[in-house]
């Protein structure tokens, strides 16, 4: 079999910079070809590349799953796309400045001939350092994106003030702390920082750490997304935690955007490690516990209105 | 029947076609055979050997019609071409923005219809246009057996037009994604295939009723009747699932499974005369089996990469064509 073509999904408000990244990632000379999928056709032609454009026919599967939308064009596009194998190495989602991530990333998940052809690698999401704070006022999209991401490019650095700048990743970082966060002048950021990111790869899940260095909270409760890390000191009941997951996501799935966790099970020496978007999970066991590493049970929770004391006692009852 | 001798085999009476890349459509012309490719060339084939190819479309090919004259395709760069066994290719229409042509059909009269979006057009015989924007991007497109009506495949059901009325399409609704279309050859059922690895079918009427034929393991993209109407084969299992149409259809009736092997079903192709079906197989495989009584012929053995992307009879039912994803094609002359 050969090898699963990597999706970047590219997000981002309007005027964020999202074309700018875009144009930087086909134009630059990195030797690979992409094939690009865009929401607004007839942009200024970019050679080499197969650029395709995409309506966002967003459906709801028929399988009881409420929150379990798909992106219909893009299985239909990337079927079309995968009869050319060869002709491209990587395949770039771009999306409207007002589409929720989740119905792109679901689609790789739940469609199983998109899921065999390619896998998706990371979410990047573009903003901008000086309108970002009005935009998690007045857009609820621009803050899903922000917590839904992987690798968030802080773009337009240049036309703020140190305090200013200092603020506005102190508000990406009450909603997700856990991407890579990237701060550019006019998109210009390391291109090998946004791709072959693995990030929805259950092997590469390594830890679940913070991204920035400053301990301690920021307590930024007047946010209603925003992320919520909880640690089991120790092993958990794989009887009492599987059931607990599965029912938490079932019923607060719309409100939980990400999940991630890594898990030390009773009895069980290698870890086991989850991601999840909304009700879709995807979790196994990984590599063995180490010598002198801390067998404890970490989950992360990216989402809207969730409730922290509920989630810790649940998660704290799984104790084993 | 109960023996466990390999079956027969068909092999030496395959010629092999190197079409060296994705074979989208196999269709046979009054002249010969045209095989349309990922690439956007079409080749022209006649008594063993490749006559040409030409460039239809700029970047890829993504379905593909015809008849005896004429293959008809849809590409990626949003133009509608025919290409006949002799000359150049030549351009029906062409998308202003250069969309995508999604799905394309030809009724047995000549007309013609395709999709680029939402934007669903209908030309009759003699070149007249019709448009019907679809609530999303139709999949699939068949025109009834008899008549002008064209059956539109979508989101949560399926459209049937009179492309030549101001009536609304009567809408036939199910919940879901719905992307292959067939109707059957007596005009009284439409068939779709679905994103929930199942097919919906409806009895049409005055009151149309549901036909739900589920349980595949995928998605099942082919499609093919018996010449007698009487039975649907279909792609997405371990073998060739073949549902019953005889009387008020499937439903509460248990299908036939043929060819079942260790490899995923992805092209079926009914003979035109018998009740003969050809099956093709994800790791290469072509199977010929006989409706009446299971009995099996090799056609292809199993070839990693080669999995059946394509299938055509001719008109006569003596030759079959073949196209796999990685460019591999031939053609199987049944003996006499």
């Amino acid at each position: 079999m050969s090898e699963k073509i990597p999706v970047t999904v590219l997000t981002g408000y309007l005027g964020a910079g999202k074309t700018t990244l875009l144009n930087r990632i086909l134009t630059e000379d990195h030797g690979k070809k992409f094939a690009v999928i865009v929401n607004e056709f007839g942009e200024a032609g970019i050679d080499g590349d197969l650029i395709v454009g995409a309506d966002e026919e967003i459906f709801e599967m028929n399988n009881g799953c409420i929150c379990c939308t798909v992106r219909g064009d893009l299985i239909r596009i990337l079927d079309g796309l995968m009869k050319r194998k060869g002709k491209f190495d990587a395949i770039i989602v771009e999306t409207t400045g007002l589409a929720d991530p989740a119905p792109v990333a679901q689609t790789f998940f739940v469609d199983q001939d998109v899921g065999d052809a390619t896998r998706l690698d990371a979410v990047v999401t573009v903003t901008d350092a000086k309108w970002l704070k009005d935009r998690l006022k007045d857009a609820p999209e621009a803050k899903n994106q922000i917590a839904f991401a992987d690798v968030i490019v802080l773009n337009k650095i240049d036309l703020v003030t140190a305090e200013e700048l200092a603020e506005v990743e102190a508000a990406i970082r009450a909603i997700n702390p856990y991407a890579k966060l990237h701060k550019a002048e006019r998109a210009n950021v390391d291109i090998a920082a946004l791709l072959d990111r693995n990030a929805f790869d259950l092997d590469r899940i390594l830890d679940i750490e913070p991204d920035f260095l400053e301990a301690g909270h920021h307590h930024h409760h007047a946010e209603d997304v925003r992320s919520i890390s909880l640690t089991v000191p120790g092993d958990v009941d794989p009887e009492k935690f599987m059931p607990w997951i599965n029912d938490l996501t079932q019923i607060q799935g719309p409100n939980i955007l990400r999940s991630k966790g890594i898990l030390a099970f009773k009895n069980e020496p290698r870890r086991f490690v989850f991601q999840g978007v909304h009700m879709i999970l995807d979790g196994d066991l990984q590599r063995d516990w180490k010598d002198g590493e801390t067998r404890e049970s970490r989950l992360v929770f990216i989402g809207r209105d969730l409730n922290e004391n509920e989630l810790r006692k649940g998660f704290e009852a799984c104790a084993a | 029947m109960t023996t466990m001798t390999p079956p027969v085999s068909l092999r030496e009476h395959v010629t092999p076609i190197t079409a060296e890349t994705h074979v989208i459509a196999v269709h046979w012309l009054k002249q010969g055979l045209v095989l349309a490719l990922a690439d956007g060339r079409v080749l022209r084939w006649r008594d063993g050997a490749v006559v040409d190819g030409v460039e239809a479309h700029a970047g890829g090919i993504l379905c593909a019609t015809g008849d005896g004259e004429r293959l008809i395709s849809g590409g990626d760069d949003g133009r509608v071409v025919a290409t006949r066994f002799e000359g150049e290719p030549e351009e029906i229409a062409k998308d202003q923005k250069r969309r995508w042509i999604d799905a394309i059909t030809l009724s047995p009269s000549g007309n013609l219809a395709w999709n680029t979006g939402k934007t669903v057009q209908a030309r009759d015989e003699k070149g007249r246009i019709r448009t019907l924007e679809a609530a999303s991007t139709p999949q699939g497109l068949v025109f009834a057996p008899k008549g002008y009506r064209l059956a539109v495949a979508q989101m949560n059901g399926v459209s049937l037009w009179y492309p030549n009325t101001e009536a609304k399409p009567e809408f036939l609704e199910w919940k879901g994604s719905h992307l292959d279309v067939a109707w059957s050859p007596d005009g009284r059922f439409v068939v779709t295939s679905m994103q929930e690895n199942a097919l919906h079918g409806w009895k049409l009427g005055d009151k149309p009723s549901h036909m739900r034929m589920t349980g595949y393991p995928a998605k099942p993209r082919s499609l093919s009747w018996s010449h007698d109407g009487l039975w649907l084969a279909s792609s997405g299992a371990d073998g060739a699932i073949v549902w019953p149409f005889q009387g008020d259809g499937p439903q509460g009736k248990a299908p036939r499974e043929c060819g079942v092997r260790h490899a995923r079903v992805t092209r079926v192709a009914f003979h035109p005369g018998a009740l003969v079906l050809a099956i093709g197989y994800d790791d290469g495989c072509i199977l010929m089996v006989r409706l009446t009584d299971g009995s099996e012929l090799l056609v292809r053995p199993a070839l990693r990469g080669s999995g059946i992307s394509a299938f055509a009879w001719d008109k006569a039912g003596k030759r079959l064509a073949f196209g796999a994803e990685d460019g591999a094609a031939g053609v199987l002359v049944l003996p006499s």
